[in-house]
């Protein structure tokens, strides 16, 4: 691929073969099945790790190491009884984990998940295809995503307080404070690399930080990349912040009325969320899939080590509380995060 | 220090230390700067490097702590009491009772059942020999007693089954004959553990 930086949209565009209908369809079922397995396989790779920083081995019967772990709990998520309670509201209750994991896969919509690419001639149908990096390249995509990422809070809302439990109110009552204030904070972080590159859309971005690792747009924002970083640690509700269903004060939250696979849907959404998150940060302040040929692997690779700090700081630090949450977001990070768009401003003027 | 300090519960009377456990900050000024400090100390990275370090360990290391029970047993003490076990005579491979009957005797919650005879040679044979799992409370002393040491208590501590019988008959306690190479002797009680001294560990007195 011939790494070339373009100054604006239009010329970007017009350098591109022709989008069609069907490459967009081919990505659109290539990133529900890359992300759908990543976060199924996810689950696998958050138990083993966290099981190695414990020094335990972590699942090991369900085939070779335990790998086909994922196959067993998918076929007891399946075959669970799908219990709504008594007194719970039920259609609200059983169209919330669906919000969940339609926002968490419809934001994954308008982000880069890997490099465009051409399906060779000989593959029958389809081939000479071209394929898109984005499924749908918006070019607000960054205003997308977030905005995606924050109508899924109604997942957790909505089926906390249709479940006529009081943990799952309490946890419903935290995923608003918590969604809503780092929604803030995730906003005003990235904003400072937007007025840098001047454009909403990943693939400007990815553009923009395209000359190596000295372009990479952490060096230029580093306050505003630790910024997004916790702020996206609360919007994928991890450990420190996750609040929202933290087993020793609130049973287990917005979940807790949850089972079988309407549960599993708001694993497989808090697990996307999780790679959404992984991607926004590697292609806005580590360079994305800018590498050349290579960008896929090291767009694999960024998102990989997002992943595992994810589950590394799980295996680490401890929960805050929360009003040391709402502290930590109006107090502290959200001034950081203001002065930090001031100084960028004034620095852009000079 | 005597036994009436201890006793004396008018609380407030005695003669506190108070601990130096720093000050908690009055003024805002120094409220921020705690949370500055305490931001740029560097703590959560030690977190960080201490789950990263145990995870090194564990992989590269051998350090992993997991005992995969069923198919991995850890050693278990010689003095552990379980199932027991009915030994014979290395040479001969004869068991090792004589029937003297002082386990049916001294057992105390009279769960030994036994009866014997003479046989062609007019030594005492045992004919019938059964623990009633049942009612044993594994007190050891049908071991301690044995002039022999032909009963002893075993490392078999897995005892579900489908029926306390599987146990109980002289036969399944018995040592069978293909394994008499296997026979391992009771080191009896007040034996040591295997390994006992690479399993001492200093007492954490720093804290």
């Amino acid at each position: 691929m011939e790494v070339t930086t373009y100054t604006n949209v239009e010329t970007f565009v017009t350098h591109l073969p022709e989008v069609t209908a069907v490459g967009v369809w081919i990505k659109a079922i290539i990133i529900l099945a890359v992300i759908s397995a990543i976060a199924g396989f996810g689950t696998y790779i958050e138990r083993k790790v966290l099981a190695f920083m414990q020094r335990r081995l972590g699942p090991m019967h369900v085939g070779p190491y335990g790998l086909l772990q994922l196959v067993a709990d998918g076929i007891k998520l399946f075959t669970k009884e799908d219990i709504v309670p008594q007194n719970a509201n039920r259609l609200i209750f059983m169209l919330a984990p669906i919000i969940t994991a339609a926002t968490a896969f419809i934001a994954l919509a308008a982000v880069p998940v890997f490099p465009d690419f051409t399906i060779p001639e000989w593959i029958p149908v389809i081939g000479g295809t071209f394929v898109p990096s984005i499924a749908a390249d918006l070019n607000v995509g960054i205003l997308f995503v977030l905005g995606m990422m924050a109508a899924g809070l109604y997942g957790p809302l909505l089926a906390g307080m249709a479940q006529a439990n009081k943990w799952g109110i309490i946890g419903a009552a935290r995923t608003a404070i918590q969604f809503l204030s780092y929604e803030v904070v995730t906003g005003l972080s990235i904003l400072a690399p937007i007025m840098l590159v001047g454009s909403l859309s990943f693939v400007d971005f990815n553009n923009a930080q395209a000359g190596g690792i000295s372009h990479w747009l952490i060096w230029q924002q580093p306050v505003a990349f630790v910024l997004f970083l916790i702020a996206g640690f609360a919007e994928t509700n991890r450990t420190p912040f996750d609040l929202l269903e933290h087993e020793a004060e609130v049973v287990s939250g917005y979940a807790t009325e949850y089972s079988g696979m309407r549960w599993g849907m708001f694993f497989i959404g808090e697990y996307a969320n999780m790679i959404t998150i992984s991607i926004i940060a590697a292609v806005v302040f580590l360079g994305g899939y800018s590498e050349g040929g290579l960008g896929w692997l090291t767009i694999i690779l960024k998102v990989g080590f997002f992943f595992f700090l994810m589950l590394w700081v799980r295996a680490a630090w401890p929960h805050v509380r929360p009003d040391q949450l709402m502290w930590l977001c109006w107090k502290v990070l959200m001034p950081i995060a203001v002065i930090n768009v001031v100084i960028t401003g004034i620095v852009m003027m000079v | 220090m005597g036994l009436e300090q201890f006793k004396n519960r008018n609380v407030g009377q005695q003669e506190y230390v108070l601990l130096d456990v720093g000050h908690s900050p009055k003024t805002g000024m120094d409220q921020f700067k705690q949370v500055v400090r305490r931001t740029f100390k560097g703590e959560l990275f030690v977190g960080l490097w201490v789950t990263m370090r145990e995870m090194i360990n564990a992989l590269f290391k051998g350090q992993m702590h997991t005992v995969k029970y069923p198919f991995e047993k850890l050693p278990i003490s010689p003095r552990y009491r379980a199932i027991h076990e009915m030994l014979r005579l290395l040479e001969s491979g004869h068991y090792r009772c004589i029937g003297c009957g002082l386990c049916e005797k001294i057992c105390i919650s009279n769960c030994i059942t036994m009866d014997t005879r003479y046989d062609e040679n007019q030594r005492k044979e045992v004919s019938e020999y059964t623990i009633n799992f049942g009612r044993c409370i594994f007190c050891g002393y049908c071991a301690e007693v044995c002039p022999e040491l032909a009963i002893v208590h075993g490392p078999r501590y897995e005892t579900a089954s489908e029926q306390r019988a599987s146990f109980s008959l002289f036969e399944d306690m018995l040592t069978p004959i293909d394994k008499l190479n296997l026979q391992q002797e009771y080191d009896g009680f007040g034996a040591v553990t295997p390994y006992a001294d690479e399993n001492i560990k200093k007492t954490p007195l720093a804290y």
